[in-house]
């Protein structure tokens, strides 16, 4: 089980990671996204998967007996979630924008722009 | 008191300006207000971190390392102390310095949110933590750069928003592995329990967080994101970047190089030597060849981060209270640079050296502001920036690390060289043409005031040098000797 999901994530990584050399902007946006996922997913796996043992102390008892599953790495997932959503639909609006003002796809046409003096 | 109101009060600012969205003229003046009381609030945190040791406020009641802790010693305390000053000047220009379509769509509330990710930052005491208050400074930063929505604003957008997301997943990579292999995400537990576990797998961890605090800091080779991005938005929005973005991320480094450094990762001074010195050289190397005001300037930020990181990669009680004293100067002096940057470029109508020219002549006055934080950044004396550099490189002769002083040496002479072409350039040769209009009007007038506090306190800073580097070093002892950190997070609970 984890196995599959460690491959998952390293495929995940690639490509991300392809994604975002490549020249067009659109395409970068889909490789942060994919690279956002599969951190969260990392942290997910690293934070040890144990199936069908929910930490739920037993009637009856005091402690939790191990093995369990860790909710905290959970819940941290949760956060990096929630913050990714809101940065990648800021980084969305911004990629459409940057297209309307610079009229191209490719993020080669960037670098002139950025070089313009201030109308 | 708690380490949490510096936190916090930047950001019930930011809500109060929510509440009053309709009335961006009130903006301003709460937010002078607000900045201005929390300078005060970051002397008391200073007073309490410094008499006392440092201050632990635990959140809900949960006993570290199980809860988030916020801890505030004294470079936390003076890191905030400094970020209180730079939102004070800020503000108190952005009164007249913002255009209004700018402060309709909620540039002050943006900067108090800034304010409030980067007092989170340096106080935190929880990895994961850091990472939030990282996400909250970064999306105040992209709002702010994009806000405008001038063609190349959304080009420098671009570069930093996908350069920053990288290095947030870099960061939450780190964690996840830092998290799966020894349980916990408290910087003090981790620091004390990271030497037992797997050395490779440590460092692994201290790779990772060095790689993503590295992108922060805008060090060689990761900085290509910050002169692609810090000459487009206005010049408020860079001299509140230029100040306060990349500190925190050399805040960072000293941090986790400091807590986790000596026991789990012996090799990353070295690796540190390395950056630094490659820093220093290509970011003034970079500043050399540039024609534009703002991006020479942005340029010298990474050399200078080369610097601090010479002193925190030597490791010595003199080097890294070096280091501090530099990381405090520098933001005081880069910020000024670049409101004074901001002023010329509305006098002369560009921020092109060669269009540039005649204001030595029409105002010596403000060419006498440029020339304090200019001289400074180089290191001439009696200057805060020349003890910034003598503290760093003789503890570099110290440690016979000799190539980096060499480097360090010979790059504050191309610092001086390029604020001299700064100086000839912008000040000194007569303008390309006739000006018309008159050269101080209200708003510059009001604009020149922050200007001048600034400049008082790099002058107070270089003439005080003597008790601001002994608190230097008392700092410098705090942060070489992490059970001091240890101790007072978990000193209750074990």
């Amino acid at each position: 089980m984890s196995v599959l999901v460690v491959v998952l994530v390293g495929v995940l990584f690639a490509v991300a990671a392809y994604l975002m050399m490549r020249r067009s902007i659109v395409k970068l946006i889909f490789g942060l996204l994919l690279l956002g996922t599969s951190a969260n997913l990392f942290i997910f796996v690293a934070a040890r998967l144990v199936p069908g043992r929910p930490p739920i102390v037993a009637p009856g008892q005091s402690t939790l007996e191990p093995p369990f599953a860790d909710p905290l790495g959970q819940a941290l997932i949760l956060t990096a979630i929630v913050i990714s959503f809101g940065v990648l639909a800021f980084a969305m609006v911004l990629v459409k924008k940057t297209y309307q003002a610079i009229g191209d796809d490719d993020l080669d046409a960037l670098d002139p722009v950025s070089r313009e003096e201030e109308g | 008191m708690s380490a949490l109101w510096p936190v916090l009060w930047p950001l019930l600012t930011a809500t109060v300006m929510g509440l009053l969205w309709r009335h961006p003229v009130w903006h301003r003046w709460i937010g002078v207000g607000a900045c201005f009381a929390h300078v005060f609030i970051a002397v008391h945190l200073m007073g309490e971190a410094n008499g006392r040791g440092p201050v632990v406020t635990t959140l809900g009641g949960w006993k570290p390392p199980f809860g988030i802790v916020f801890v505030a010693d004294r470079l936390g305390a003076a890191m905030v102390l400094v970020t209180a000053v730079i939102g004070f000047a800020i503000a108190l220009s952005s009164v007249r310095g913002i255009d209004a379509r700018r402060e309709a769509f909620g540039y002050h509330p943006l900067v108090q949110t800034l304010l409030g990710g980067v007092c989170g930052a340096f106080l935190t005491g929880d990895f994961f933590n850091l990472y939030v208050w990282f996400e909250v400074m970064l999306v105040s930063s992209f709002v702010l750069l994009a806000l405008g929505g001038e063609r190349r604003q959304m080009a420098g957008a671009l570069h930093y928003v996908s350069y920053n997301l990288v290095a947030s997943a870099t960061f939450l990579i780190g964690m996840g592995t830092l998290y799966g292999s020894i349980g916990t995400l408290n910087m003090a537990d981790v620091a004390q329990r990271l030497p037992q576990a797997n050395p490779a797998v440590a460092a692994v961890v201290v790779g990772l967080l060095t790689v993503a605090f590295g992108v922060k800091a805008a060090v060689f080779p990761l900085f290509t994101w910050l002169p692609a991005s810090y000459h487009t938005p206005p010049t408020l929005v860079s001299a509140l970047f230029a100040g306060l973005l990349t500190k925190v991320g050399v805040y960072a480094l000293i941090r986790t190089t400091t807590l986790l450094g000596p026991d789990s990762a012996p090799w990353l001074p070295g690796v540190l030597v390395v950056v630094a010195v490659l820093s220093m050289g290509f970011g003034v190397l970079g500043a050399v060849a540039q024609d534009d005001f703002r991006r020479v300037l942005s340029l010298h930020i990474v050399s200078q981060i080369g610097y601090m990181l010479f002193g925190l990669a030597l490791m010595t009680p003199l080097a890294l209270a070096g280091a501090v004293y530099y990381v405090l100067h520098h933001i005081l002096v880069k910020t000024n640079l670049f409101l004074i940057g901001g002023l010329a470029k509305r006098m002369c109508g560009t921020e092109r050296l060669a269009g540039m020219g005649g204001l030595y002549r029409r105002s010596p006055g403000l060419s006498l502001l440029f020339l304090v934080p200019a001289l400074s950044l180089a290191g001439l004396p009696p200057l805060s920036g020349f003890w910034a550099k003598l503290f760093v490189v003789r503890a570099g002769i110290e440690a016979d690390a000799w190539a980096g002083v060499a480097v360090a040496l010979a790059c504050g002479l191309l610092t001086l060289f390029s604020m001299l072409k700064l100086w000839n350039e912008a000040f000194w040769k007569p303008a390309p043409q006739e000006p018309t209009e008159p050269l101080w009007t209200a708003r510059r007038k009001w604009m020149a005031v922050p200007v001048a506090l600034l400049a008082i306190g790099t002058v107070g800073f270089g003439l005080f040098a003597g008790p601001l580097f002994a608190f230097s070093e008392r700092v410098a002892e705090e942060l070489l000797r992490p059970e001091t950190y240890v101790q007072a997070v978990l000193g209750g609970s074990k």
